[in-house]
């Protein structure tokens, strides 16, 4: 039935579609798309958000119709028979619909009785899927009462109550923290290499497309490249290079300025040391890790990441941003060793559940902070409860010398909050917004004029002054939140998964503004779920069930994670380590405390 | 014998075929029933609002006036004055106050205790024997249906008096007050009769059109339907599956209306039941069609249901001569009320409820709903296939 491995099972020739929304230029998703995915392999879509992954899938999935060009699937063309196409493959959206009041296997029933599967093929694949999934002991349990890692597991096992010519997986692993995100992994996987599968599936996490047969890389609607994996991450092969920073430098602010030299196509910090990849070296006028502006510098040769050839091939067609960097109008004066965020023995509870368990740590003015958790973990609690919105039930919480459990108010002067969805006013346009909230923060006249003219010129709104804001293209929204945020000169800054979905020239551009502001003394404390980007941060809290499981630096956690099988953990690595050997405590406790 | 064969292999494909689709829609009834079931705001507008709005039209809502706070005004203490009080108190239509200076009457009206003051003046006796007697009425105007309803009373009561009166030989030469005695309402004066018929095309308008398109929207936001898509499912089974429970739904509230009707209104069924189904079975059907056709164009539940509150709901209130008179309206309006499907339900409603089967009404309007069902399904077929945009 399927086709031999090999065959190209989707094919698209020339593809594109835009999108045209009121009197908007319109935006092309997919311009000019040329690929082939092979069967019984898993090939991957990889790009930022943005980059026309979901269209393509609904325009295999016969959801959507190309304004030019050709797909065809299973030898079918998508436009013109997509029933057909729809009888034989499966599909499963970023979002995938799961009936929230169904229960787990009313949902799985549902897809099978659709899908025509007999008794006795359900008899046999049932328990496998199950299996699989892990989700037998909760059969019973209604959907939209699971986790978001098993709500994507159900959905995956929806997709998979019959055996699909082609799966299609929008974004499986988007919004999963890193425990389900491998679970997840491990299926596909498991269904590709055992089962002979042909899946193609969709990720902005670049770190993911090392996992594939296949890769093919979007930008802006257009293939970047398309083979191997490694031929990609071969683009940056010899030019990968980790170093330390100078003795009275942090990696971070060093990384910052390395991003500016010539001849430097990408630098990030890398467990208190810095990953560099150089251009290719005909380029170079002169070799910038001798150069006397990083003074003597000893770099070690390093294996070339997938994201590393991303950059190397991103450079390629993007040019070199302009340098990112902020100027606050007074910068704070900082003392060492001063204290910005104190939290003791921090408790919050809804019922009986505790949704933050004794929580503990301290933040140095002009630090910066990441809290890291899988979902649920008590992150955007905590932040929400320095933050003044939500009361504690108990321990100490003072921001910025003042207590936020006593005087809200006069501590939440002191803080800026960027909210992880776009929380500023669609309609109005960004000077519009940008006076609102400085009115808001009790600005007036001169000063507020003032305010909003350097925010406008920091984060390079001017371009994009009278725009309503809800047009702005997605890097522009979170500079504009930002910008807002800052405008009452705040102390410190909260952002709340600030970079989730940006492509990686926006999220690098963010972290040296991040860079900047702590820098000149301010203090930020910031939640993510880009593993990598933990390595910006001066120390790390990793939360699960409300509780925080190990706190430092990021180099020193992912030390401590070190094991012989794994003798250098990524970030990663070491965050599943933390939380799975955590777990298996709280279990092994339940069960004492059970037979006690 | 190979072209037979042919014939007897595509026959049994076909059979097949129709076998898989009744399967899927079965899966999708299911699918829907439980979800009905399960969903609070499902029950609460299927089954929980029908029973509040029965109860608030049948025993809350009554357009009769009783019970009227009335001041009477006794400056008299005369024998006729008396009885004239008397035949006020014994009104049900009001609940008077006795008092005897016109000041302490203003000051129960002022306060809202009072919605009209009878004054009976001192000299009311002489009057009434000098052939010209006048009482003097005060209306609350705030409302003035009501107040000229009041006034009818009034002046009964007053009539009343002056009858007793004449019957026991005491001289009345002429009426003390001009008696414009005016009854709008049915001859039973009970405004159930109308009331509960409007009521279910309320309620039907509510689970047909409100609830499908509320449910509908909800697939598209959720993005249910992007998943329920990309399997062998066909659009005209998504819409059969919705379909089916609602319709269904719709006919208990159905029940539930002529029940309480019957029973708890005593409101008269005088054409027969499989002319009140038949009619209420087309009018759910074209409610459903609207809601499944406003959900897929807007595909968001909000805009949905203020949508079809607009295009449904209140058309159903207003303008389909359930509460108001179509007669009375502008004609612009008029010509309005023919393009909404309310209006013809109302009007077999209130044939088979009030007169009976009278087929030359129930005819021409249960064939304008059927042509509207029919249009609507195309609407609704072409409004939601499998695209996202």
């Amino acid at each position: 039935m399927n086709a031999p491995a090999g065959e190209p099972i989707l094919l698209t020739h020339e593809l594109c579609r835009q999108f045209v929304r009121g009197d908007e230029p319109p935006v092309k998703a997919l311009d000019g798309i040329s690929i082939q995915v092979r069967s019984r392999a898993l090939t991957a879509l990889v790009g930022p958000d943005g980059a026309g992954k979901t269209t393509l899938l609904r325009i295999a999935a016969g959801l959507l119709l190309p304004d030019s060009g050709q797909m065809h699937v299973l030898g079918l063309d998508a436009a013109k028979e997509p029933q057909r196409i729809q009888d034989r493959i499966s599909y499963m959206p970023q979002r995938f619909g799961l009936y929230e009041d169904l229960t787990v296997s009313e949902n799985v029933d549902l897809y099978a009785d659709l899908h025509g599967v007999t008794p006795a093929q359900r008899a046999q694949r049932y328990p496998r899927l199950m299996e699989m999934t892990a989700l037998e002991p909760f059969r019973d349990r209604l959907a939209g009462r699971l986790s978001g890692g098993m709500k994507q597991k159900l959905g995956l096992a929806c997709t998979l109550v019959r055996s699909p010519e082609l799966l299609l997986l929008d974004e499986p692993t988007v919004g999963v923290d890193p425990l389900s995100r491998k679970e997840l992994w491990a299926i596909v996987r498991t269904l590709v290499d055992e089962q002979g599968l042909t899946v193609l599936l969709s990720t902005s996490y670049l770190d993911e497309a090392e996992h594939c047969g296949q890769v093919i890389v979007l930008h802006h609607g257009r293939v970047l490249a398309q083979g191997e994996p490694a031929g990609i991450s071969a683009a940056a092969a010899d030019r990968v290079y980790l170093a330390s920073p100078p003795t009275n430098r942090s990696a971070r602010a060093w990384q910052a300025q390395l991003l500016d030299e010539p001849g430097v196509v990408d630098a990030v910090p890398d467990g208190g040391r810095v990953r560099i990849v150089l251009s290719e070296k005909a380029e170079l006028a002169h070799d910038p890790l001798q150069g006397p502006a990083l003074g003597s510098v000893s770099a070690t040769p390093a294996a070339p990441r997938f994201e590393d050839g991303f950059m190397v091939l991103l450079r390629r067609q993007a040019e070199h941003e302009r340098a990112a960097k902020i100027a606050l109008q007074h910068p704070l004066e900082t003392h060492a060793g001063e204290t910005a965020v104190h939290v003791r023995d921090l408790v919050r509870r809804f019922g009986a559940f505790t949704a933050v368990n004794h929580v503990n740590f301290e933040v140095k003015r002009g630090g910066l902070f990441g809290l890291l958790g899988p979902n649920g973990a008590g992150k955007t609690t905590t932040f929400r409860m320095l933050c003044g919105l939500l009361p504690a039930s108990g321990g100490e919480l003072r921001v910025a010398g003042a207590d936020v459990r006593q005087s809200r108010a006069e501590a939440r002067a002191r803080l800026g909050y960027v909210a992880q969805k776009f929380s500023l006013y669609g309609p109005l346009s960004v000077v519009e917004n940008l006076e609102f909230f400085a009115s808001a923060y009790g600005l007036r006249g001169a000063q507020k004029r003032e305010r909003v003219q350097w925010a406008m010129s920091q984060f390079e709104l001017e371009a994009h002054a009278r725009e309503p804001s809800i047009q702005l293209p997605g890097g522009y929204k979170q500079r504009l939140a930002m910008a807002a945020a800052l405008l009452h000169e705040p102390e410190i800054l909260f952002l709340d998964e600030p970079t989730s979905g940006a492509d990686p020239l926006a999220r690098r551009a963010f972290w040296r503004r991040i860079t900047a502001l702590a820098e000149q003394g301010v203090t930020v404390i910031v939640t993510t779920h880009f593993m990598q980007e933990a390595e910006y941060c001066d120390r790390i809290a990793i939360m699960d069930a409300g509780q925080i499981l190990a706190q430092g630096a990021p180099g020193d956690i992912r030390r401590a994670a070190a094991t012989t099988d794994q003798p250098e953990p990524t970030m990663e690595d070491a965050f599943i380590r933390v939380v799975e050997q955590a777990r298996a405590r709280g279990t092994g406790a339940q069960q004492a405390g059970a037979a006690a | 014998m190979n072209a037979s064969a042919d014939t007897r292999l595509t026959k049994t494909a076909r059979l097949a075929r129709l076998r898989a689709k009744a399967a899927r829609v079965r899966a999708l009834i299911v699918k829907e029933t439980r979800q009905i079931v399960r969903d609070p705001s499902s029950v609460a507008i299927g089954i929980i609002l029908p029973v509040i709005l029965i109860l608030l039209f049948g025993f809350g809502l009554s357009l009769d006036v009783k019970n009227v706070p009335l001041a009477v005004d006794l400056e008299d203490s005369s024998f006729e004055a008396g009885e004239l009080l008397a035949s006020l108190q014994l009104s049900p239509y009001f609940h008077t106050r006795v008092t005897r200076s016109m000041p302490a009457a203003q000051e129960l009206m002022l306060t809202g205790r009072a919605d009209g003051i009878v004054r009976i003046p001192g000299d009311f006796a002489r009057q009434v024997h000098a052939g010209n007697a006048a009482i003097e009425l005060v209306m609350h105007g705030g409302d003035a249906n009501r107040a000229r309803i009041i006034q009818g009373y009034v002046a009964g009561a007053v009539g009343a008096w002056a009858a007793r009166q004449a019957a026991e030989g005491r001289a009345m030469t002429a009426g003390p007050v001009s008696v414009q005695t005016r009854l709008w309402f049915n001859d039973a004066n009970d405004s159930h009769y109308f009331l509960v018929p409007g009521l279910i095309v309320l309620v039907m308008t509510l689970i047909g059109g409100l609830l499908t398109a509320m449910v509908m929207a909800r697939e598209w936001e959720r993005g249910t339907l992007e998943s329920l898509f990309v399997t062998p499912v066909r659009s005209d089974e998504i819409l059969l599956g919705k379909t089916v429970p609602y319709f269904l739904l719709g006919m208990i509230g159905l029940v539930l209306c002529v029940l309480s009707a019957k029973f708890l209104f005593h409101v008269p069924l005088r054409g027969t039941l499989p002319v009140l189904l038949a009619a209420s079975t087309l009018y759910v059907l074209v409610a459903l069609g609207i809601g499944l056709v406003i959900s897929s164009a807007v595909k968001n539940q909000l805009v949905a249901s203020q949508l079809v509150m607009l295009v449904t709901f209140m058309p159903a209130f207003m303008l389909s001569g359930f509460l108001f008179d179509l007669r009375s309206m502008p004609m612009a309006i008029r010509l309005i009320t023919f393009g909404l499907p309310a209006r013809y339900y109302v009007a077999l409603l209130q044939t088979v409820f009030l007169a009976g089967d009278v087929w030359r009404v129930i005819i021409p309007n249960a064939a304008v709903l059927g042509v509207m069902a029919a249009l609507l399904a195309l609407g609704s077929r072409a409004a939601s296939r499998k695209r996202l945009l």
